[in-house]
Formats: structure tokens, C-alpha cells, sequence
């Protein structure tokens, strides 16, 4: 069976078990239990959406740390077209990309060189017919699990092409074979990431993409290394002509950066979780059918919305615009159509295995049993108030009605059923304080 | 043992369009349907709220579940239809322009039900209402 890992998870130290996140969740993966938060592996989906909102930063996306790479002859960062966002357009591409070599590493390229070859081959994805339509990004992982997990009949029409991530390592990987002076396990190639869906998919093997020749050994946060990069960009050594960001490419990490490779089609891009559940809930009744691919990104304004940078997402967005706009008047960088032609036909470019749905679990195996819990759900969802406060430790009143059904939560964790118990109670107390009892001295005693 | 769950939907309401056919996709996965009978069911349900919202004078949507299949059932108030041969063709449709212009009244809701349920019955008098009985195999 696949493994459920996920990137988020629980400072318990700073976790207050306030709900706050509760609600975030859209997959109802949370849950509040012993005054903390608790994350459901098989529902969490890694949109990061509990990490913007946790007041007390108590949730977190496990990424590696820098010095992961130094286990490693030859040391390769991969970095995120999310990154040229993160720093005001008067620094060069080359300018970036230098700080980042120099926190240690060998040689660095842009995922935009790969983003350039997918973006490019989704042309002939598209024509290759067996989807069905919409034609669905696999761009950002966060989404295409949420399909997995609540949408699973649109599996089937997720894209399986490559991530620009793995093409990258591929490309990078073969040329430095080819060369002959590493070995392929003498590589060590980190992605520097913006999300913590990313990083997933990096350590996670078993639900990941890759083979050994796209192999990604580490996943290492935009934030984490922002202070080094902001306080050596510009004065560290440059090295010149390292970028391969074309006037396209650049804009990937935006919303609709990867649609505008599909030219003359009917394309819908959508940013924000709750926007993209939204619309994929349209298209799995059948109501978007003119739609002819659809983008889905699940952080606000794009990948620049990821938990992981540091620059807020609408200044990152006018920053890359800016460099596309500049770029499209200067740009030499340019990838041949026979070039993309060849890596696609190749076939090294398709995700082998396919994309599974991950249904969540009914609520019994047996449908009378779970047609039975279906009715006691209902009961008890009328006995709550309906106010979906949290306050119980489940997302909503119905959620706390279905925990109770599996076993996994109380009525009286609802504190207004506690607190009609409690006056009832009352009520029942100071009835039975009233009564005398024949063996007992008068309670009021006589003056 | 069976499961009956019954939505109301009221003439231009579509704020809250969409909603009967989420929730019954919702207890279709909790009942462990599969998800190919489930998507045939969300389009179909979806489809009966979107005709019932546009065509009607309001209605209602019954689902039952049963171990061997799902019903949908339609009831509606309304003008009822006057040639359901016509009504049945494909881009066929008396929706005016402000629904047209929502992206509605394309004229593909009655096939598209009949295309997606195993079973499909409609019966309709004029000035009454129109009946429709949809059954998918589970």
C-alpha cells in the first residue's frame, strides 16, 4: 500500500490546542484531542493552509536543513521559479542564483529550465487523447492530492508529465553522468522549495515520481536560507550566464504561468484552496465541460504564495512580471521545439505509475452498518447546535457527530450539551436538596 | 436497510445551487459507493437541482439508497413540459437569456440525466409538474 507521508506537522511546545486551525483545514484533516492539534496522515494534503493561519506558529513543514548537502561529493541546488520573486528585480537572475551557490554548492540551475520543457510538452500532452476532459495540472502537488483524497473520479484527468522539479534532476543528472566524473550517488540534488507539498514529494519515496535518475535527495525552504541569501546577494561572487529562465518560464511560479503554454485553448486557472475546491466541484458535475485545461494552484497568486518564501505573494508577483516584461524585450534564452520534441518522444518525461484516488474511508464496509451509522450521525448532528465553534476539538458540528459514531469523540465534548447536562443536574440536585430524608436530622436547623 | 435523504429546491435559487448534489456525493462516500456510480449521480443530481432552479416553481430531490441501487427521484411544481420527445434532444432548450447568460440552459440537462443513470423515467402534465425517476446499479 502507498505511503501517507506529509511534510506538516505539530510543534506540541507552542501548540495551545486553540482550534484555530481547525476549520483551515479543507480537508477536515485536524482534529484538537489532549489540548492538541492532531493531523490525519491519510487526509492532510500538505496546502499549508494551517501554517499561515496557526497564531502561535506552532505548525511547521519538515524541510531539510542546509547542511544535508555536505554528505555529498558533488552538490546541485535546484531552485524554484518561486524564487526570482523574493528579491526586487535591480538584482539579476545571476545575481540570485550566485548567493545561492555560494552557501555551498557546486552548481546551481533553475527548475525554470524544466518548467520550459513541460510548459512547452504540454502541447502534445494534450493531443495524446487519453484523458478525459479537462486536462488537469499536475503543476502543484497539494492539489492533485486533494483530488486524490476528495475528488477521486478526476483522477483520471490529472496531466502525467513530469514535475519541472524531477526534469530538471533528470536533465542535470544525465548530463553529469555523461561527463564521467561523478557517479550518479556522488550527486546530491536539493530543490529549494517554496512549499511543503514539494518537500513531500522529495521524502517521500514510495508516493513520489521519481527513479533513481531523477532522484531529489532533499528539500530545503526559501525561508530558511533567505537571511544568507538577502545578506550576500550582490556581494559574493558572480558567476555570469548561469540563468536559463525564458520571458515564459519566468512566470510559472505565478497563477496561470503554466496555461499560458497552451495557446488557442480554452484554459482556466484558479488560485487559493477553497477556490480551486470550488471549481472542481463544478467540473466534477459536469458544468465546466468547454474547459479544455484547468490549473490549479492551491497557494494564493501561485507558487509565491507558498508557506515557505518570505516575500508576500502580490509584491513577489509585481517583481516577476517586472523581470518577464524585461526579459521579453532582452531575453536570448531560448529552448527549440525539436529540443522539447525529442525529451518528450524520449518517454522519459511521463510519470509511470498511475495517479490513484485515496477515497476516504466509508463509514462502514458493510452498507447496512453504514446506512445505521448514517442515521445515528444525522440523530445526533440535530442534538448539537450547529454553531461549527470548535470549541468540541472536531472542524464542525457534523464532523463531532461522525467522530462520536466512530468511537472517537463524546457528545459531551460539545460544551453546550455539557451545559445543558450540567443545569440539568443542577436542576436534579436542588430537587433532591429538598427532600428530607426519614433517617436524616431536619437540614435546617431549628433556631 | 435502505437511506432516504430529500433536498428542497426553490425557482432561482442559485446561491445555494449545487449544494444537494455536494452533500450527496458527500453521503455517497461515507455509504462506500464507488466513485464511478458517484460521479454519474453528482451530474444527474446536479443537473435535476439546476432544471428544478431554472424550470420550476420549485421541487424536490429524493435520494434512497438501497443495496442494489440508487434512486433519484424529481417532483417539481411548474409548467410541466409539453414535448418531452423535444425536451430529451440534445441543445434543446426554453431557458430565456438571463439564465443563458449564467451559463445555463444549455439545453444538455434532460440528456445528460438520461446519459448517466442506468435507468431513466420521466413523466410530466402541463400546468401540473414533471416527475423523474433516475436508478443507477450499484
Amino acid at each position: 500500500m502507498e505511503k501517507l507521508l506529509h511534510s506538516v506537522y505539530l510543534d506540541e511546545e507552542k501548540c495551545l490546542g486553540c482550534t484555530t486551525c481547525l476549520r483551515s483545514c479543507p480537508t477536515g484533516a485536524i482534529r484538537v484531542r489532549g489540548g492538541k492539534a492532531i493531523i490525519n496522515e491519510s487526509k492532510c494534503i500538505d496546502c499549508g493552509e494551517c501554517i499561515r493561519i496557526c497564531p502561535h506558529h506552532a505548525k511547521l513543514a519538515k524541510t531539510d536543513p542546509l547542511s544535508k548537502k555536505d554528505s555529498f561529493k558533488y552538490r546541485v541546488a535546484l531552485v524554484a521559479p518561486a524564487i526570482i520573486g523574493q528579491f526586487k528585480p535591480k538584482y539579476s537572475i545571476d545575481q540570485i542564483l550566485s548567493a545561492v551557490k555560494a552557501l555551498g554548492f557546486d552548481e546551481v540551475v533553475e527548475v525554470a529550465y524544466g518548467a520550459e520543457i513541460v510548459g512547452q510538452a504540454l502541447k502534445y500532452e494534450y493531443h495524446a487523447k487519453r484523458y478525459p476532459k479537462p486536462l488537469i495540472s499536475s503543476a502543484c502537488p497539494a492539489v492533485v492530492k486533494l483530488i486524490q483524497v476528495r475528488f477521486p473520479e478526476l483522477t483520471d484527468n490529472i496531466c502525467r508529465l513530469k514535475s519541472p522539479m524531477a526534469m530538471t534532476a533528470r536533465l542535470i543528472r544525465k548530463r553529469i553522468r555523461e561527463e564521467g566524473v561523478y557517479k550518479n550517488s556522488d550527486v546530491g540534488m536539493f530543490f529549494i522549495t517554496p512549499c511543503a507539498a514539494k518537500a513531500t514529494m522529495i521524502n517521500n519515496p514510495a508516493a513520489s515520481e521519481y527513479d533513481k535518475y531523477d532522484q531529489i535527495d532533499g528539500a530545503i525552504a526559501i525561508k530558511d536560507i533567505y537571511s544568507d541569501l538577502a545578506s550576500q546577494i550582490g556581494s559574493c561572487p558572480l558567476q555570469e550566464g548561469i540563468h536559463n529562465t525564458t520571458p515564459e518560464s519566468c512566470t510559472w511560479a505565478l497563477t496561470g504561468g503554466e496555461s499560458d503554454y497552451l495557446k488557442n485553448k480554452n484554459v482556466l486557472h484558479v488560485d487559493g484552496i477553497q477556490n480551486v475546491i470550488n471549481v472542481l466541484e463544478e467540473i466534477e458535475c459536469g458544468k465546466l465541460d468547454t474547459i479544455e485545461f484547468f490549473e490549479g494552484l492551491a497557494c494564493i497568486g501561485g507558487c509565491v504564495g507558498g508557506c515557505l518564501t518570505v516575500e508576500n505573494n502580490y509584491v513577489a508577483k509585481m517583481y516577476i512580471q517586472d523581470r518577464a516584461k524585461k526579459m521579453r524585450q532582452t531575453s536570448i534564452v531560448h529552448m527549440s521545439d525539436d529540443y522539447v520534441k525529442s525529451i518528450y518522444n524520449s518517454g522519459m518525461m511521463h510519470i509511470k505509475e498511475r495517479i490513484n484516488p485515496r477515497s476516504p474511508e466509508p463509514l462502514d464496509q458493510d452498507l447496512n452498518k453504514a446506512i445505521e451509522k448514517m442515521k445515528q450521525i444525522e440523530i445526533l448532528e440535530t442534538k448539537l447546535p450547529g454553531l461549527d465553534c470548535g470549541s468540541c476539538g472536531s472542524p464542525g458540528c457534523r464532523a463531532l457527530a461522525e467522530d462520536i459514531v466512530a468511537g472517537k469523540a463524546k457528545e459531551i465534548d460539545c460544551v453546550f450539551v455539557l451545559k445543558d447536562r450540567v443545569r440539568d443536574l443542577s436542576v436534579l440536585t436542588n430537587e433532591l436538596l429538598q427532600v428530607e430524608h426519614p433517617t436524616e436530622k431536619p437540614l435546617i436547623k431549628k433556631e | 436497510m435502505s437511506y432516504e435523504l430529500v433536498f428542497e429546491v426553490a425557482r432561482g435559487d442559485f446561491d445555494t445551487a449545487g449544494e444537494a448534489s455536494r452533500k450527496i456525493k458527500r453521503t455517497l462516500q461515507q455509504l462506500g459507493v464507488s466513485n464511478k456510480v458517484i460521479r454519474k449521480v453528482s451530474i444527474a443530481g446536479y443537473e435535476s437541482e439546476m432544471n428544478l432552479a431554472i424550470h420550476s416553481d420549485g421541487g424536490k430531490i429524493t435520494l434512497e439508497v438501497g443495496e442494489e441501487e440508487l434512486m433519484l427521484t424529481i417532483e417539481d411544481i411548474g409548467p410541466g413540459i409539453a414535448n418531452i420527445d423535444l425536451a430529451m434532444t440534445a441543445g434543446w432548450s426554453t431557458a430565456g437569456d438571463e439564465v443563458r447568460q449564467m451559463g445555463f440552459g444549455a439545453g444538455m440537462g434532460l440528456p445528460n440525466m438520461k446519459n448517466n443513470a442506468d435507468n431513466f423515467a420521466i413523466s410530466s402534465k402541463i400546468g401540473e409538474g414533471t416527475k423523474i425517476i433516475m436508478k443507477f446499479l450499484v
